[in-house]
């Protein structure tokens, strides 16, 4: 004999309606279903082609978000970050030097801001305390104010770090202070509360074994944690560590991975080894208190543009110009865990740091969800209840509840076409 | 290695029933005496024990000798599957079940993620504004240049000479030790789109970005006239073999010329490029002749760069990596 439970609760109603619609075939708008599970995307991704891309690893969907509605390359997404108020709103930096706000709860882009100034894409965006932190490619580095006063105020501060500049990172326990570095640009670290200088500046290493001065070039800056420490990755294929608390202003660690400029990099959950990835799409962990390889990721056919480790989760994302996202584990085993095609070029991504990667509840029924539960549904439903109300006849107040939901679930429902 | 079969060998050569009867734990050559004292006997047939191979006798005319009886009856007994399929299927005649597709390793290619969906507007907005993009919106012509490494030797020349009479508005230019990074913002100078570098290696060609595995020269007395050909652009299916196929296409101009009545082929199988050039004439409604002219070759993708050429430190879009990307027979990337 079959047990009905009498007086199916929202959740299982809604699982079963949701199964229902997967297998009956019909599928709510795209726009729909992305916008409304948008919060519960586990990496966010920018292109080339303007998109914001939200990849749910779970669900193992992806989701396409435009400002415009339609792809623009002028909007080509340069630098991507997390917004003020936890992860629910992410700030995108384009190509036309616009940053526009994306907010996670609803899927839409919320706003922009225009912040002009200087030659070159961004390549460093940080927020603190509702200010904006903008650095362009020609050096120049803009702090910009609210959103709601008059956008031509212009900025709020401008420094000039020397052209050339490859990154700008922000730190996570001191959101003042930035690092830059670049091309011929050395590694800067600067406190914008404080004066104009930098902080720490650093000094290039020794004239190599021919007394050839050695070219700079930092692609990628990490502060490393529980310590003033930071970690450069440069295009000639080295990881440098300099330590801004100990009086030399040279690199206090240097260790060399491959034969191709480095071009990303990120730090391991567990803080003493960082990954990086190169032009060859090659990824190789390097253990920071020795200077040694740990080991290599495999899979990247082209070059990585963005890499990010989760916090707690031994997960690495990983996007590059072979347009796919893949999410390596780095221990235990080591190896690939998904991949995702993306048809566009990546150039940045966001990984979601919560811990709840599994978990997703499920949304309660919200009244713009039950226009879209189609008819058949209801009728399967209908049916059900009345099956259990047959085979449970002894329960009379159940029945009259159940007719009461259904009359609920109902009225919204009748408006639809 | 069939048991069946070499059970039932018998000792003698010729003459004995293949099937076995029972097995019986006698030597062959005790079978062998036995049988030449008793031809009036039955034939008894020598029987091995279970789990004999014949790859075990250690006489080597004679294990030859078991092997070619055994491949004759497997060869006898295919033949009579054959002739009793074809029977059935005759006998059933409209009814018979279609013939069974053979497997190839094309047939059996794992698919490619990255194959391109004809109506995916996202891939074809990246397309329409690509690198590629102002070639065929018909803003640019190309013109290119063809060199070589090095001190050439007589073939490079010869596949230089044949590549510019294929190609349409290309010239050839010798290179005098000049390095590659200093041409190429000359050539952009020039109004050159396009730079092809033919290799050498142990003085056969090599084309730079996409190793050739063979050329072959046609020794035609025919040479292609100055008609802009038609591109054919056979199985590129994927992303990545998109792109590669627009860059073939923007190599040549985008007017063809129908009069002329030639056409270049660019065909990838298996990730493989095949390159032909052909003439064709339409002999009526369903025939066709053609004649081959101009060279001939193989190319293998190794790398896309993005940008222009820069090896050591440009980023590359997709790079070949054998021992990564090689490992099933299957799996093709373009």
């Amino acid at each position: 004999m079959v047990q009905i439970s009498v007086g199916p609760d929202p959740p299982l109603r809604a699982r079963v309606t949701q199964t229902l619609r997967r297998k009956c075939g019909c599928r709510l708008p795209d726009f729909g279903m992305a916008a409304a599970g948008a919060r519960w995307n586990h990496v966010w991704i920018g292109t080339e082609t303007g998109i914001l891309k939200g990849v749910n690893l779970q669900r193992k969907q992806a989701a396409n978000f435009t400002a415009a509605g339609q792809p623009r390359r002028e909007e080509a997404v340069s630098t991507l970050c997390w917004g003020a108020g936890g992860e629910t709103q992410i700030l995108v930096g384009c190509a036309d030097w616009t940053v526009r706000h994306f907010s996670t709860e609803e899927g839409r882009f919320q706003g922009q801001r225009h912040c002009p100034g200087g030659e070159g894409t961004f390549r460093g965006l940080a927020q603190v305390d509702g200010t904006l932190i903008t650095c362009v490619d020609s050096g120049i580095l803009r702090v910009w104010g609210d959103n709601d006063k008059e956008t031509s105020s212009g900025p709020l501060l401008e420094l000039r770090v020397g052209p050339g500049v490859c990154r700008m990172r922000q730190d996570p326990v001191h959101p003042h202070v930035v690092a830059t570095g670049g091309k011929e640009n050395a590694l800067k670290v600067w406190d914008l509360q404080g004066s104009e200088e930098p902080v720490f500046r650093a000094k290039n290493v020794r004239n190599d074994w021919l007394d050839l001065r050695v070219p700079i070039w930092d692609q990628d800056i990490q502060f490393l944690p529980e310590s003033q420490k930071l970690v450069t990755c440069t295009g000639y294929h080295q990881v440098r560590v300099y330590d801004p608390a100990s009086p030399q202003r040279r690199p206090v660690l240097e260790a060399t991975y491959g034969e191709y400029p480095l071009t990303a990099m990120t730090l391991t959950p567990g803080g003493n080894s960082v990954i990086v990835g190169n032009t060859h799409g090659q990824l190789a962990e390097i253990d920071l208190r020795q200077g040694r390889l740990l080991g290599c990721l495999k899979g990247l056919a082209g070059s990585v543009r963005g890499l990010q480790c989760h916090p707690s989760k031994p997960l690495l994302a990983s996007c590059g110009l072979d347009r796919i996202l893949r999410v390596h584990r780095i221990r235990n085993p080591r190896g690939l865990e998904h991949k995702v095609y993306l048809k566009s070029q990546l150039n940045c991504l966001l990984l979601s740091g919560r811990d709840n990667w599994e978990d997703e509840p499920q949304e309660p029924q919200d009244p713009s969800k039950v226009p879209l539960e189609d008819t058949e549904a209801d009728e399967l439903w209908a049916s059900l209840e009345a099956a259990a109300k047959r085979k449970l006849p002894d329960l009379e107040r159940t029945p009259g509840a159940l007719q009461t939901r259904k009359r609920n679930k109902k009225r919204p429902g009748s408006t639809s076409p | 290695m069939e048991e069946a079969g070499d059970k039932s060998g018998g000792s003698r050569k010729k003459g004995l029933k293949r099937k076995a009867a029972t097995e019986e734990l006698q030597e062959a050559a005790v079978v062998e005496d036995g049988a030449t004292e008793s031809g009036v006997q039955p034939r008894k047939v020598a029987a091995f024990p279970p789990g004999f191979s014949t790859s075990e006798i250690k006489n080597k005319q004679r294990r030859h000798l078991m092997f070619t009886r055994w491949k004759q009856q497997q060869r006898k007994e295919k033949l009579a599957a054959k002739k009793k399929l074809k029977k059935e299927r005759e006998a059933l005649g409209d009814k018979a079940p279609p013939k069974p597709i053979p497997k190839t390793i094309d047939n059996q290619r794992v698919y490619d993620e990255t194959t391109v969906d004809p109506n995916d507007e996202e891939v074809a907005y990246d397309e329409a504004t690509d690198e590629f993009a102002s070639y065929f919106n018909r803003q640019t012509s190309p013109k290119i240049l063809i060199t070589t490494s090095d001190r050439p030797h007589g073939r490079t020349v010869r596949l230089c000479e044949q590549l510019s009479t294929v190609i349409p508005n290309s010239h050839v230019y010798y290179r005098r030790g000049l390095a590659l990074k200093k041409i190429i913002p000359q050539c952009i100078a020039r109004d050159f789109t396009d730079l092809i570098v033919i290799n050498e290696d142990r003085k056969t060609p090599k084309i730079l970005l996409a190793v050739p595995h063979e050329v072959e020269f046609v020794r035609r007395g025919k040479d292609p006239t100055e008609h802009i050909p038609e591109i054919i652009l056979n199985n590129f299916t994927t992303r990545l073999g998109h792109s590669i196929g627009r860059m073939f296409a923007s190599l040549f101009p985008h007017n063809p010329q129908f009069i002329g009545r030639q056409v270049a082929t660019f065909h990838n199988q298996r990730d493989y490029i095949f390159f032909r050039f052909h003439r064709y004439i339409f002999k009526s409604e369903k025939k066709v002749g053609i004649q081959e002219l101009g060279p001939r070759f193989t190319l293998k993708l190794r790398s896309l760069q993005k940008g222009t050429f820069d090896s050591k430190y440009g980023e590359y879009e997709w790079v070949h990596k054998p021992r990564e990307m090689d490992t099933s027979r299957r799996k093709f990337h373009l």
